[in-house]
């Protein structure tokens, strides 16, 4: 890493020599917007339309199909573009519900200790001991496939994380001398954890969040492969790769290799963002 | 605390996490909606008579804290129920499908331990520099891919494109037809059997998962490696080590990846569910016969006991492992058994 001189005399803008001093994060916050554009402006960017059929099957990559086109003649290009919606939308809905709830939880069960504390952590750390993907499968299967669905199965995976770091945090800032001297003034728990508790461990939560992103949308991912995500039509990478496994043995490549390119990126994107930000918290570095 | 104590309430720790993980598993399955009559009948047009007749043979008509009795009552006599879809017994079927699953991670495990062990140690070696910070993205990148892409990609390129490898299964069919298994696990019998070829052949279809699955573990224990051999390289006894002129190399082997390898292997060791995830995924991709396969066949079969069986054994088996690795902390640490 590269430190600033001492005293430079070259006025630099404060974000862009911070900035430049975090490379992790700089490359997080690169794929993470390219990844995001390119989504949210996806009818603009996709040449055709991802769900109609085109004029060639199975066409390889070319000038006209630059990712070339699937068994139903649509262009892989514009599905790969279209690909993301589902995911992102499914990992920020169910990284956003399980942090509501694993933050609540873990502040209520920190704050107030005893047997409630000694119950809800011996659940949860037995659900974070078990495989989220084999977890998120099983409930993901009983209700059913759907958007939903998914957002609820991966929302109560991931709920154990959120849990255990509020938790933690919550325990350190108990003994602080402002939390107990808010308890001598007669603080009930509702606005302890509201004024007190919350607001004191949240950089420790949203920290990880980051990561939490990553990891929901390999897990949608996987659960898509798997068929568990929505119905055919709908463009989605995971599913996108468990139609293109089919064609895999005939040699069609193209099928496969261009949606996993597009989880790889947005999956590294938001590892690496996590990464970033947890340098500039001072985790790690 | 004396060793065989800790081990004892070590032990009895487990209990809970398999009992909660089982309720949980129960309660999905039982609560959330989904008629499994319908579903082993085959069909909407059933006749209610039938219905009804099939629900109170499974026991379906009882109130759920009967059923969850009654569950548990089998599970701890090792009664796992039987399969909706095949008639016969779960734990049969899974201890059919379990051997092939544990010859697929712990390869999986020993790769992510050799690519990993050494990446960390040469990253942490090159503190800083060049190689370091590659390593870093590369270790980042390996849990970033998706592993049933990974899985499918080395599939195209080493097993489509280029034939070196076999696509999936654990032997070619027709060779499988004709093997007497003895313990089920494949590469081990052929070994017992003294079928050298057809080890050869066991090895080959092994190769690819298991690398798929290590390739998605190693960065992890990759950077659990570089942190823990920076805090043991800076410590006296390895700069004394240094000082009395050993090889470099000695003093990192011996002297230091000795004493850093106690946190590596406590990751490693939680890592086992990461690494029971993943196998589901690449045994879809490979064809591989175990009980991730079972669970997938099972949930589109919506076979009930089916399901609950693997989940509550694939419990049982983290919770194993888990404990294994903590054992050991113990007897190397004996400040772990104080705490």
């Amino acid at each position: 890493m590269v430190e600033a001189p001492q005293g430079s005399r070259v006025v630099v803008a404060p974000v862009t020599l911070w900035l430049g001093r975090r490379r992790v994060m700089v490359a997080g916050i690169v794929l993470v917007a390219l990844i995001l554009l390119m989504t949210l402006a996806a009818p603009l960017l996709a040449p055709y339309s991802p769900v109609a059929p085109g004029a060639d099957r199975l066409a390889v990559p070319s000038g006209v199909h630059w990712f070339g086109t699937d068994q139903l003649r649509r262009d892989v290009l514009s599905r790969v573009i279209y690909g993301g919606r589902i995911p992102l939308e499914v990992a920020f809905s169910s990284t956003l519900l399980s942090l509501l709830v694993g933050a609540v939880l873990g502040w209520i069960s920190g704050y107030s200790g005893g047997t409630l504390d000694r119950v809800l952590s011996l659940i949860m750390d037995a659900l974070y001991s078990f495989p989220a993907l084999i977890l998120a499968i099983t409930i993901v299967a009983m209700l059913g496939p759907g958007v939903l669905n998914m957002v609820a199965a991966i929302a109560i995976v991931y709920i154990p994380t959120y849990f255990r770091v509020a938790r933690g945090q919550t325990l350190k800032v108990r003994e602080e001398a402002y939390v107990e001297a808010a308890q001598a003034l007669g603080a009930g728990i509702p606005r302890m954890l509201r004024f007190h508790i919350a607001p004191n461990t949240l950089t420790a939560i949203l920290a990880i969040v980051s990561f939490n992103v990553a990891d929901a949308i390999l897990t949608e991912a996987g659960l898509a492969f798997l068929g568990f995500g929505l119905p055919p039509p709908t463009p989605d990478w995971g599913f996108d790769i468990q139609n293109g496994q089919a064609f895999l043995q005939s040699g069609y490549w193209w099928l496969i290799t261009f949606p996993g390119i597009a989880i790889v990126i947005t999956s590294l994107g938001f590892n690496l963002l996590g990464e970033g930000i947890g340098e500039a918290l001072g985790h790690q570095g | 605390m004396g060793l065989l104590r800790y081990a004892f309430t070590r032990v009895l720790l487990t209990i809970p996490m398999v009992l909660i993980l089982l309720t949980v598993v129960f309660l999905v399955l039982h609560v959330m909606p989904g008629n499994p009559v319908l579903v082993i009948l085959g069909g909407r047009n059933v006749p209610l008579a039938l219905i009804k007749e099939y629900e109170h043979r499974l026991g379906f008509d009882q109130p759920i804290y009967v059923q969850y009795a009654k569950y548990l009552w089998g599970v701890v006599h090792g009664n796992l129920g039987q399969s909706f879809s095949s008639g016969l017994p779960v734990s049969s079927q899974i201890a059919l499908h379990l051997p092939a699953t544990l010859e697929l991670s712990f390869s999986g495990l020993f790769i992510a331990a050799l690519i990993g062990v050494s990446t960390g140690i040469w990253a942490s070696l090159r503190r800083g520099g060049m190689v370091d910070q590659v390593l870093r993205f590369t270790h980042i990148g390996t849990y970033a891919i998706p592993i049933f892409w990974s899985g499918l990609m080395l599939q195209m390129v080493f097993g489509i494109f280029l034939k070196w490898f076999p696509t999936g299964l654990q032997l070619n069919p027709v060779d499988a037809a004709f093997f007497q298994p003895i313990t089920g696990f494949v590469v081990l019998d052929t070994v017992l059997r003294g079928n050298w070829p057809l080890l050869g052949e066991a090895l080959l279809h092994l190769l690819l998962p298991a690398f798929t699955l290590g390739l998605a573990l190693s960065g992890l224990v990759g950077r659990v490696t570089r942190a823990s051999m920076l805090e043991v390289l800076d410590l006296d006894y390895v700069r004394t080590a240094r000082s009395k002129g050993l090889p470099g190399r000695a003093t990192v082997l011996k002297h230091a990846l000795r004493n850093a390898l106690i946190p590596i292997i406590t990751v490693v060791g939680i890592q086992f569910a990461i690494l029971m995830g993943g196998a589901v995924l690449t045994e879809a991709v490979f064809s591989w016969p175990g009980i991730g396969s079972f669970l997938l066949q099972s949930i589109k079969a919506r076979d009930f006991n089916a399901i609950q069986g693997t989940v509550v054994v694939i419990a049982v088996l983290i919770a194993t492992v888990n404990l294994v690795v903590d054992l050991c902390y113990a007897l190397v640490d004996p400040r772990v058994r104080f705490s």
